[in-house]
């Protein structure tokens, strides 16, 4: 089974870090993966987005085009990349930043609102990991078993303080209720 | 799998190349290669290496030239407009018959371009790219293991042949993560070489490095001497990864990120029933001229799928002695195609050969 990942927002959401977090789990449970970035000028400020590909097989192209699943934080990125998502996929969005309807009806969509969420709870910043929480909830391509150890690896030593942040916002998006 | 780390490719091309011995980088910071120069940058003053950031890509070229006139392992970087400035220098170490190696992590062209990933420095990296007759050795890596693995393979035939090598990159594979399995630590100990400008210590005459012949009968005879090498590179070197050839009757021909985006094309295709195959160069220099004509024996045509204008089409043709149609499939300026694209090309080639 191939699942590609489409994570779009404002530089600074922390889309690269939502994938990079997919990626490092991916890794950890032993599959196939890609993880792409865009690099562009538009990181500062303007939109940045992050293509994951997990795989039982190895991977074509790591470029995803027809993603499976789609995580818009950004009312840009839902309307450049809703039509993309293959029927039968999922969206993701922030409701807190983005007030329309994802258009499409042969998708699943949640609702997560991961920005307001994130500033109630003081923890700023990791409305990436909110959604990323109610990812590992609604879709089943990677374990919840897994999620401790990819934090960890991810947050890094250095930056091991960020533990818990990041747990509690995961655990906020798997808990909430659409 | 607990070998594996998730590394940028241009990270895994730094890594790698320390792990082969390389101590002396020399580089000017472009997009999309920076992370290489920055990796360079943290390491080498760990490990007793040297680091260098020049004022300029010919500076850093000229000092690649300089280090490697001593034998030592010696590395640039940069992506295409940085590397249109190191063409001097590559001409000179080319001339003077020295190894090194050097990446370049191309982006969109001409001119200043963008930062976007591309293939359109194919004719430059293939074909000689500064003045002179020379080649150098070309690997076109397409995932991050392979960043790491023909870093280290550079390297080795850049030493065994005495000429510059390059990876020719693009910055998708530049800046992508993927889990790699690093190479084992080669053991770094210097060997004199016979031709090093390392000293005499008044006890052996003078190794001189040169690029200079004013007497035509002795540069000629360099040169003849060097394509006699270049002979037994294109006769025993040239490599590339065969998918899905056994029974195809199309075959796509792709490198680098190009590939990778083949490889889907190749599944979709199949799954409407043409039968179609890649033929990957992981050699551009020497480009796999007969596993093309080889397979020219056996399909019915080609598909060139390249992030330029068609450059490597053309040795495509030329490795078939334009015995089969050849049709391209390109994205220009930091586009890439997808796989649909590519599968609409196949149909297309398909069709016309039907007519």
């Amino acid at each position: 089974m191939t699942t590609e990942i489409l994570i779009a927002g404002f530089g600074g959401q922390g889309i690269l870090f939502a994938g990079k977090f997919l990626a490092n789990m991916g890794m950890l449970e032993g599959r196939y993966l890609s993880w792409l970035p865009s690099y562009g000028p538009e990181m500062r400020g303007g939109t940045a987005n992050c293509s994951v590909v997990l795989s039982d097989a190895p991977i074509g192209s790591p470029i995803v085009n027809r993603p499976d699943v789609l995580v818009a934080m950004n009312l840009p990125s839902l309307d450049k990349y809703e039509d993309s998502v293959v029927p039968g996929g999922t969206i993701f969005v922030d409701s807190t930043l983005i007030d329309r309807k994802v258009k499409r009806t042969d998708v699943r969509v949640f609702y997560v609102p991961a920005t307001g969420t994130a500033n109630e709870q003081g923890i700023a910043k990791l409305a990436n990991m909110i959604i990323v929480g109610k990812m590992m909830k609604e879709c089943d391509f990677l374990p919840y078993s897994g999620i401790e150890n990819a934090v960890r690896t991810v947050v890094g030593a250095k930056h091991a303080d960020l533990f818990d942040v990041n747990m509690k916002a995961i655990d906020l998006g798997y808990n909430f209720e659409s | 799998m607990e070998n594996k780390v998730l590394m940028k490719g241009n990270e895994a091309i730094a890594e790698a190349a320390i792990r082969a011995g390389c101590r002396h980088y020399f580089g000017y910071p472009i997009t999309p290669q920076t992370e290489l120069a920055a990796y360079m940058a943290k390491r080498m003053p760990k490990i007793g290496g040297t680091f260098l950031q020049a004022e300029s890509e010919i500076a850093a070229i000229n000092m690649v030239y300089g280090v490697a006139a001593t034998g030592r392992r010696v590395m640039t970087s940069s992506s295409s407009p940085g590397v249109s400035l190191k063409q001097e220098g590559i001409s000179y170490i080319a001339g003077s018959d020295l190894p090194c190696l050097i990446v370049n992590v191309e982006r969109g062209g001409p001119g200043l371009g963008g930062i976007q990933p591309s293939q359109s420095d194919y004719f430059q990296a293939t074909k000689g790219g500064g003045h002179g007759d020379y080649h150098l050795i070309v690997l076109a890596p397409s995932s991050v293991q392979e960043m790491a693995d023909m870093t280290s393979l550079a390297f080795d035939l850049a030493e065994k042949y005495r000429m510059p090598a390059m990876l020719l990159a693009d910055g998708t594979v530049g800046q992508m993560m993927e889990p790699v399995v690093l190479p084992e630590e080669k053991n770094v100990e210097f060997t004199e070489k016979d031709w090093a400008v390392t000293g005499t210590k008044c006890a052996r005459p003078h190794h001189i490095v040169n690029s200079l012949y004013l007497v035509p009968e002795e540069l000629e005879q360099k040169n003849f001497e060097r394509f006699e090498r270049y002979a037994k590179i294109e006769e025993t070197e040239a490599r590339y990864e065969s998918f899905m050839m056994d029974d195809a009757e199309y075959c796509i021909v792709a490198f680098g990120i190009a590939a990778r985006v083949s490889k889907n094309a190749v599944l979709a295709a199949r799954a409407e029933g043409i039968r179609v195959g890649l033929i990957r160069p992981i050699t551009l220099w020497p480009f796999p001229k007969k596993a093309l004509k080889d397979a020219s024996e056996k399909v019915k045509g080609f598909l060139s799928v390249e992030l330029s204008m068609g450059q490597m089409i053309e040795d495509v043709r030329l490795s078939i002695g334009c015995s089969k149609p050849v049709e391209l499939v390109n994205r220009a300026g930091g586009m890439i195609m997808s796989p649909e694209e590519v599968v609409a090309g196949i149909r297309k080639l398909k069709e016309g050969e039907a007519k």
